[in-house]
């Protein structure tokens, strides 16, 4: 009987997550598609009109992410020294510094073709890597472009993102763990805001010519 | 400084199925550079615990830097203004099809002979149909393109990555890395081209056609990196460990975050590895207690390489 239980569960539970939220694979295929489709017909975004750009991002793509645990992940066991106060300017100085990345990145878009990797995953999966591919034309060998998700009450959200196996998110965890050492939270919380000072006003120079 | 270098390195080295012959070139290469830092005076530590002669590496870093922007930059965007891309293509090719012999060589010595097999493969068919290696007719095929050298083989085998080190001109590297890429140009045949001006135009263009495929990720470090220095070598340190794993490394250790949602289980999940990482030290002191504790990470990273992968062999 045991085994009619657990087969009545999971029919239970993947009929459940049907209806909430879209499958990550099928998630990150919508929203890939869809912010290729936009760069490509604007052309003032190929130009590197960079606010613009941030606007899609923060429209199309950010819904879909989870800062916090982005955050948390750059900021490693320091996180949990972190008051909630701290945690919050710190997440949202990220999220400025990761979206203008990404704004940036997005303007680089000249004609690659994305290629949505195979994708298996078991209906009580919490926690799933997408893989896709840039393939970039020209000679130039494909790049791999990978999404990490992880299923919260609000649906799938992506925590960290894979270019050609370098994480985005964990990369800064070094020098986030050495600004900590010499300054502490805040002293990290200075440095990110210094940069994201610097990054506006260069983007703005930028949109401005 | 040697010193804390060496006990890192055996750290790293430890619990592998390391190459004995192999590791003491390693060490020695690591006691050799870490000297060097010491004799450049300006080694700090209070960074990476992979990275323990940053102050040289920094320095290093600084120069190479200067070399790029002023020298090899500008010539990389030079070609690819003037050179047209079906022939900086055609380059591009050139050069990836004298490099398949060695990654054939490379698969066959991480035992993927199926690999090796085919990269060779590729080799017989880009140098008659696809021209003397500038059509690469074999990716078309779909013979797919792999990307091996020694380093990554040594990394296959088991062993670690030894301390960061920017060489000078030849950028980021691991200490495992810049032994195999020693071995790497031995076994170039670029280098033992017997015209000399042939050889040296050959270089050049493969240096430049190089950089010039990395020009687009210029901007974006800019844009990303709070501190240039140590976002590059973190980057390098992570797609190197990708390449290893030919692109499917296991994740690294997140285990610390799952104290978020389980707030309770805190203090175990903290001190469990900790413990754990002590008996490896042994009775060593305090002071090198504390840089294993540390690099335990590392540790982690390397000898699952040998537990998890190496049995998947075929």
């Amino acid at each position: 009987m045991k085994w009619l239980f657990a087969a009545l569960v999971f029919v239970f539970v993947s009929s459940v997550q049907a209806e909430e939220s879209l499958a990550p694979d099928v998630l990150i295929k919508n929203v890939t598609n869809e912010v290729i489709e936009i760069v490509r017909k604007d052309k003032d975004i190929q130009a590197g009109n960079y606010k613009k750009a941030i606007e899609l991002v923060e429209a199309r793509v950010l819904p879909n992410f989870n800062f916090t645990r982005m955050t948390a992940l750059a900021t490693a066991r320091d996180w949990r020294t972190a008051t909630p106060a701290q945690q919050k300017t710190l997440t949202d100085e990220f999220h400025t510094l990761l979206v203008r990345t990404y704004s940036k990145a997005l303007g680089e878009y000249k004609n690659q073709t994305i290629d949505f990797r195979p994708f298996k995953m078991n209906a009580a999966d919490t926690d799933v890597k997408v893989r896709t591919q840039i393939n970039q034309g020209g000679g130039a060998k494909p790049i791999s472009l990978d999404y990490y998700l992880e299923k919260n009450s609000a649906g799938w959200k992506v925590y960290d993102i894979e270019v050609g196996g370098i994480s985005l998110v964990t990369n800064y965890r070094e020098f986030f763990a050495t600004e900590v050492r010499n300054g502490g939270i805040d002293g990290l919380i200075k440095t990110l805001q210094a940069k994201n000072r610097a990054g506006t006003e260069s983007g703005a120079a930028a949109a401005a010519k | 400084m040697s010193g804390s270098a060496a006990i890192i390195w055996h750290q790293v080295g430890k619990g592998h199925i390391v190459s004995k012959h192999l590791t003491a070139r390693v060490a020695t290469l690591t006691m050799f550079i870490a000297a060097t830092a010491m004799l450049g005076g300006c080694a700090t530590s209070g960074g990476s615990p992979r990275d323990p002669i940053e102050g040289f590496n920094r320095a290093m870093f600084t120069f190479n830097e200067g070399v790029d922007k002023a020298l090899i930059k500008p010539v990389a965007q030079g070609y690819e203004a003037a050179v047209p891309m079906p022939l900086r293509i055609g380059a591009s090719n050139f050069f990836a099809n004298i490099a398949d012999v060695f990654i054939s060589v490379n698969n066959l010595l991480q035992g993927k002979p199926r690999e090796a097999a085919s990269d060779l493969g590729r080799v017989v068919v880009n140098s008659t149909i696809g021209i003397l290696g500038l059509f690469d007719i074999a990716s078309d095929l779909g013979m797919e393109k792999h990307d091996e050298d020694f380093g990554q083989t040594f990394g296959r085998w088991g062993v670690g990555d030894g301390p960061y080190v920017v060489v000078p001109l030849l950028g980021p590297h691991t200490s495992r890395d810049v032994v195999g890429e020693f071995l790497d140009l031995k076994a170039d045949p670029v280098v033992k081209v017997d015209d000399i001006p042939t050889r040296n135009v050959a270089l050049v263009t493969r240096l430049v056609s190089i950089r010039a495929a990395q020009l687009p990720a210029d901007k974006l470090i800019e844009e990303a990196a709070l501190d240039k220095y140590s976002y590059i070598r973190d980057a390098y340190l992570q797609r190197r460990r990708f390449k290893i794993y030919d692109g499917n490394p296991p994740r690294q250790d997140d285990s610390f975050l799952e104290v978020e949602s389980k707030t309770a289980s805190l203090e175990q999940s903290e001190s469990a590895p900790v413990a754990a990482r002590q008996e490896i030290d042994g009775a060593g002191t305090g002071a090198v207690t504390a840089v294993s504790v540390e690099i335990a990470p590392v540790v982690a990273g390397p000898g699952e390489l040998t537990l998890v992968h190496v049995p998947s062999v075929r």
